[in-house]
């Protein structure tokens, strides 16, 4: 962890694999015009995924993400700047004539027509020989476990099997991405997470570009390569999943994506590339620090939940150069297999704490209870904004 | 007690409409039925002997006003579908916030009497109303040109009263598309014409299909506009009936004409479901 976290960020806003991009932005921005306003839906983004990348886009609704993904699809034009697929220029080539596809949030099956013949549409509109359709629409309908249900019409299947159905209709064009706007909204929990497990292995299966749009962090981190976090209309950060959770660029990103406790103060002394923030003779926060922060700089920081050990009683051995924040319990939640406490701090922040149930021991503390929170330096990240 | 009411309680609220149609519906058609296969005249009264041979006289007395009457119903109903789709189209997709306001004005005419309107056309097409008297004046049209009085004049009267029952259904159906599906299309390589063509004009047809019904029925047996705008060239079967019930006071062939006209269209009528496959356009309609 001794990279400067900026840079780590920067270096994979690139898509990892070298090569053309198999879709790029440059410079576009969107705006939209309500009521005789202009209103920015995407502001100036620059973006390249990846061939056979699965990258989400991520954020709370009117973020931007979905407007991303219909200019890709073509439904909508940038204001300005250039969409590329596959290094081509694509800016005003409407939506019939590109090669990409897209799963719909509703699914958006054509009421009229069964699950053989919505499959076969796009091939069909593409003059494929008879043939070869039907070939390929038994084909796709088995990797996604759709055989047999060829003449079901989309009123007379579950949720789950019409949004296998839209899955189906779009890869059987063997598109050079697929973009899925929410596509799995509309599931229940156990389902949902049965897709997720199910999609990730069609991604694997057919080697296509996914763009997968969603406001489910969860979803987003366990399924892609690359997340970016949209707010605002600005990507606030790009990056895997494990960078994104692990070093949140902006405050909004360590707020998005999962827990976070952010505590604000001013840097004490720096030393051996950390920054010692000090509230008390004991409560401190040790966090690595950019070059250039220097003494009296006012840091954000923040920790996650799950990295943070919480000790009853006995201050813990102040040697281990991490931080100690001392608090009082002021929540406790059973989870099954964690408990989450809430702990007021010296800091002035209220922390969350989780800490597994690994054994049947009771819980650490209880409401009242005097604690001390401890981690280790790397584990504390400076917000960059 | 409870259970008891919650059974009979869907029959108490059909037994209103049951009773009217049964008193206003039932009662009369059964008259009818009698009064057709009656004999006699008004001033000896009529008795019923079951002389069917009316039909057969009346149907060959009749024949080209019947035939008539259901071409000027088909073609009114084919260009209603041509004017009243492309309106309701627009309305649908390009009426935005105004959707209402445009609805509204297309049933604004039914705020004036059906004659009285299909009058107000008789002034429009006269000789010397205010079309045909300025392109006579411009030299654009002979002396003998004429509107009133010939078939052209019936049909556009028959497809301007009925033209919002053309729209509306139309607009309904075409209003329930989820724009997502035209876009799906779209995604699919659909251009706008095969977009239509595949999908929006199949999920309107339920819409066609309701407005068909409800436009070529009252078309085909109308008595007002060939009254109004025709001649004797034009006349429909329904003025041949109301003449025979008010003027003739000829019962038997009225009641008679009337059968084989609900005989005629229900036949057209259900030859027209079983070619467009009712049962696909109901499901789709039910989704």
């Amino acid at each position: 962890m001794t990279t400067p976290q900026h840079s780590a960020v920067r270096a994979r806003s690139a898509p990892p694999a070298g090569g053309t991009p198999a879709i790029e932005f440059v410079g576009v921005n969107k705006n939209y015009l309500s009521h005789g306003e202009t209103v920015p839906a995407v502001k100036r983004t620059d973006l390249a995924i990846g061939q056979g990348e699965f990258f989400s886009l991520l954020g709370p609704s009117g973020c931007g993400k979905t407007t991303t993904m219909r200019m890709i699809a073509g439904f909508e034009e940038p204001t300005a700047g250039k969409v590329f697929l596959d290094g081509n220029d694509v800016t005003n080539v409407s939506a019939n004539k590109r090669d990409v596809n897209m799963v719909f949030q509703s699914y958006a099956l054509f009421p009229h027509l069964n699950t053989y013949q919505n499959v076969a549409f796009g091939l069909e509109r593409k003059k494929v020989a008879k043939s070869e359709i039907s070939r390929r629409v038994a084909e796709i309908l088995e990797i996604v476990s759709l055989t047999g249900m060829e003449k079901r019409s989309p009123r007379e299947m579950s949720g789950g099997q019409q949004q296998r159905v839209a899955l189906a209709r779009a890869l059987v064009n063997r598109p050079r991405a697929l973009l899925l706007d929410e596509p799995l909204g509309a599931l229940d929990l156990k389902l949902r997470q049965q897709m997720q497990i199910e999609l990730k292995r069609i991604q694997r299966e057919v080697g296509i570009t996914f763009v997968y749009v969603t406001h489910d962090q969860g979803e987003a981190l366990t399924m892609s390569d690359r997340i970016a976090v949209m707010n605002a209309g600005v990507i606030e950060q790009l990056g895997s999943p494990r960078e994104i959770y692990e070093r949140p660029a902006s405050r909004f990103v360590a707020g998005f994506i999962g827990t976070s406790n952010i505590v604000d103060g001013h840097v004490d002394r720096v030393e051996g590339g950390l920054a010692v923030l000090s509230y008390t003779a004991q409560d401190r926060v040790v966090v690595p620090a950019a070059p250039s922060v220097r003494q009296g700089d006012r840091l954000e920081v923040s920790i996650r939940p799950e990295k943070i050990d919480m000790h009853r009683g006995v201050p813990p051995v102040q040697a281990t150069g991490g931080s100690v924040l001392s608090g009082t319990v002021t929540e406790v939640v059973y989870h099954g297999t964690s408990t989450n406490y809430t702990v007021a701090t010296a800091a002035g922040a209220d922390f969350t704490v989780f800490d597994q149930n690994a054994s049947n021991a009771d819980d650490l503390a209880d409401r009242g209870d005097r604690v001390y929170l401890t981690w280790a330096p790397q584990h504390s990240y400076m917000i960059g904004d | 007690m409870s259970r008891v009411r919650r059974k009979i309680a869907p029959y108490l609220l059909v037994l209103p409409g049951g009773i009217w149609l049964l008193i206003f519906f039932a009662v009369p058609m059964f008259t009818m039925l009698s009064l057709s296969l009656q004999e006699g005249d008004i001033v000896t009264g009529y008795r019923f002997t079951g002389h069917w041979q009316t039909y057969t006289e009346a149907i060959s007395a009749y024949q080209t006003q019947l035939v008539r009457s259901l071409i000027y119903g088909v073609i009114a109903t084919i260009l209603l579908i041509a004017i009243a789709f492309p309106m309701a189209y627009w309305i649908a997709f390009y009426g935005g916030r105004r959707k209402q306001t445009y609805l509204f004005l297309v049933l604004l005419p039914f705020f004036v009497s059906f004659v009285l309107r299909t009058i107000s056309w008789k002034q429009i097409l006269t000789d010397e109303g205010p079309l045909l008297q300025p392109l006579r004046d411009a030299g654009l049209i002979s002396q003998a040109f004429h509107i009133l009085g010939t078939p052209y004049a019936v049909i556009l009267g028959l497809v301007y009263n009925f033209l919002p029952f053309m729209v509306l259904p139309i607009y309904v159906a075409l209003e329930r598309i989820d724009p997502r599906v035209v876009e799906a299309a779209r995604d699919l390589y659909a251009n706008p014409a095969t977009t239509f063509r595949r999908v929006i004009f199949p999920l309107a047809l339920p819409g066609v299909f309701a407005g068909v019904l409800m436009t070529f029925i009252p078309a085909s047996s109308d008595f007002v506009n060939s009254e109004v705008l025709g001649s004797s060239d034009t006349t429909m079967i329904g003025q041949v009936i109301q003449t025979q019930f008010l003027e003739n006071s000829d019962y038997p062939t009225a009641s008679a004409l009337s059968f084989v006209l609900m005989a005629v269209l229900l036949v057209g009528v259900f030859s027209y479901a079983r070619i467009l496959g009712t049962e696909d356009v109901m499901k789709v309609a039910a989704r």
